[in-house]
């Protein structure tokens, strides 16, 4: 059976330049490169290349990158690490009711130690509006952490906009660029950012490494305690395969980011055109003018039916997506970012995401317009909600994660 | 994740849809879990000589659906209204834990129906 992979936002394969660039390191040059000695010495420089190849991607200095091992542990940093350093300043942080958990969950550990966090709401849309931003920030704010791009709308958020309004109010501004990076360009210098964080395995790197850029001179608490890697930024023996695969993921990132843009746009534009032609009843979720989006994400509700189920009949045709509903998200309720946006209860459990790369082809996205129709009938068919005399109706804005304050 | 009964009785639901003259319906669940499980029975000297169902729901809520039609079947209600939610999934050779409680419903649609139908019937 064909395997079509449109779930890029959850991880990516490998990219056999960054394989072929990882394997010695797994070999012959196996050195830690804290060391001295030869074995050492062999692999130090391949981290420093690593380095400056992230910081050619994002436009910042190679001494403002310190490696991790995952975006949640960037994001993790960056907040308890400004909210510790800065905690004589003030205790307030902003952010958005759409962010990663790795966000929400560290947020709410800081609201149980004696911060403030404002959760700024989202339209039906998915957008912030910044008004609101510049009213919450106080004397007391320490931090703004907004995402670059949602995960699971594609929106981007202004970042440039907030930028300039973290800058006139002094305020340390950190962004969740993991979605964004490699698929939109991504400029630390232009957007004012202090801090962003990177996955590896978004952008065809390996799991089990990401970065954070950290401006020059922004005070932190360190995190991982230990040695003295990463100038005293965060310990830990260096992921050395791991980092090289990270740079070369970049390096090519930076190089066909206008051509993949372009081509997997195209491709997800096609998606949704189809789409939108050939099933009835579904709704966007995200902002309806595409520029707005990543040029890869499209995430679609289709009425009547759970997203659950569409998502394994599209596996037993060898498709895979992801979707919004509670059953794949682990917990009785369906994804935060659709209640944020006040998505009908039952349309978010049918929020269905498709996330393309640069492996897909047109013929992949035929091969799901011409199987996800009659998948849809069939399970809109099997309904008690389809064709119902009176509908249910879910009126109530329900937004899971807890709102501005 | 499924079991290949699961997996069989999802592709392949037994009993789908409605019965026009039905004397038993019964509905549970909301839409908020994601779940909503409605049955229809045809009930002819207290036997259910036909049961069909509709289900808004994840692989096991439809699973479960079409098994549980499949058991209750040729059954007397008194004989249907012991069916359980946990003997269900054990006919399904048992369902992901996080589905136990969320998605396994079916008998209880089943009940309610019956129940419906009880007190429609009198």
């Amino acid at each position: 059976m064909k395997q079509i992979y449109m779930d890029n936002n959850a991880t990516t394969p490998v990219k056999p330049e960054v394989l072929e660039a990882m394997l010695p390191f797994f070999r012959e040059q196996f050195g830690n490169p804290s060391s001295v000695h030869w074995a050492g010495r062999m692999v130090s420089g391949a981290v420093e290349t690593a380095r400056e190849q992230v910081a050619a991607l994002i436009n910042c200095s190679p001494a403002e990158v310190v490696f991790i091992s995952c975006g949640s542990e960037g994001d993790n940093f960056a907040i308890k690490g400004t909210a510790d350093a800065l905690k004589e300043k003030g205790n307030h942080i902003i952010t958005t009711t759409v962010e990663h958990p790795a966000i929400l969950e560290t947020c709410e550990h800081l609201e149980k130690n004696g911060y403030d966090v404002t959760y700024l709401k989202v339209d039906r849309d998915g957008m912030l509006d910044l008004t609101e931003l510049e009213a919450a920030i106080t004397d007391q704010t320490i931090l703004i952490s907004i995402m670059w791009a949602n995960n699971e709308t594609g929106n981007l958020f202004p970042i440039e906009e907030i930028g300039r309004i973290a800058k006139k109010y002094k305020v340390r501004f950190h962004t969740d660029a993991v979605q964004a990076v490699g698929k939109v360009p991504v400029d630390v210098q232009q957007a004012n950012v202090d801090l962003a964080v990177i996955s590896g395995h978004k952008i065809g790197a390996a799991k089990g490494v990401g970065a954070i850029y950290i401006r020059r001179g922004t005070r932190m608490t360190r995190f991982m305690h230990g040695g003295h890697q990463e100038r005293n930024r965060r310990a830990g023996t260096h992921n050395v395969a791991g980092i090289v695969g990270l740079g070369v993921a970049c390096e090519l990132a930076l190089k066909n980011l206008q051509k993949n843009y372009a081509y997997v746009r195209n491709l997800r534009d096609k998606l949704e055109a189809g789409i939108k032609e050939l099933v009835p009843e579904i709704k966007l979720n995200g902002h309806p003018d595409a520029d707005l989006r990543l040029p890869n994400t499209l995430n679609v509700s289709f009425a009547y039916i759970e997203g659950e189920s569409l998502l394994l009949n599209f596996d037993m045709k060898g498709i895979a997506a992801s979707s919004g509903s509670a059953c794949t998200s682990g917990s009785l309720e369906p994804s935060h970012v659709m209640g944020a946006m006040c998505v009908d209860v039952v349309l978010a459990h049918s929020s269905t995401r498709f996330s393309l790369g640069a492996n897909n082809t047109e013929a992949d996205v035929d091969f799901v317009l011409q199987e996800l129709p009659p998948m849809v009938q069939r399970l809109r068919e099997m309904s008690p909600l389809y064709n119902r005399e009176q509908p249910l109706t879910c009126d109530e804005c329900r937004v899971v994660r807890r709102v501005s304050q | 994740m499924y079991t290949d009964k699961v997996m069989d009785h999802f592709s392949n639901p037994r009993n789908v849809g409605e019965i026009e003259n039905a004397n038993g319906v019964g509905e549970v669940g909301n839409a908020s879990c994601g779940d909503i499980m409605k049955i229809f029975l045809k009930v002819e000297d207290d036997i259910i000589k036909d049961v069909k169902f509709k289900t808004f729901g994840c692989g096991a809520a439809i699973a479960t659906s079409s098994m549980v039609t499949e058991m209750a079947l040729g059954k007397t209600i008194d004989e249907a209204l012991v069916l359980t939610n946990q003997a269900v999934a054990e006919a399904l050779d048992g369902l992901p834990p996080n589905k136990m409680h969320c998605s396994n419903l079916a008998a209880d649609a089943l009940h309610e129906a019956i129940k419906n139908y009880k007190e429609t019937n009198v």
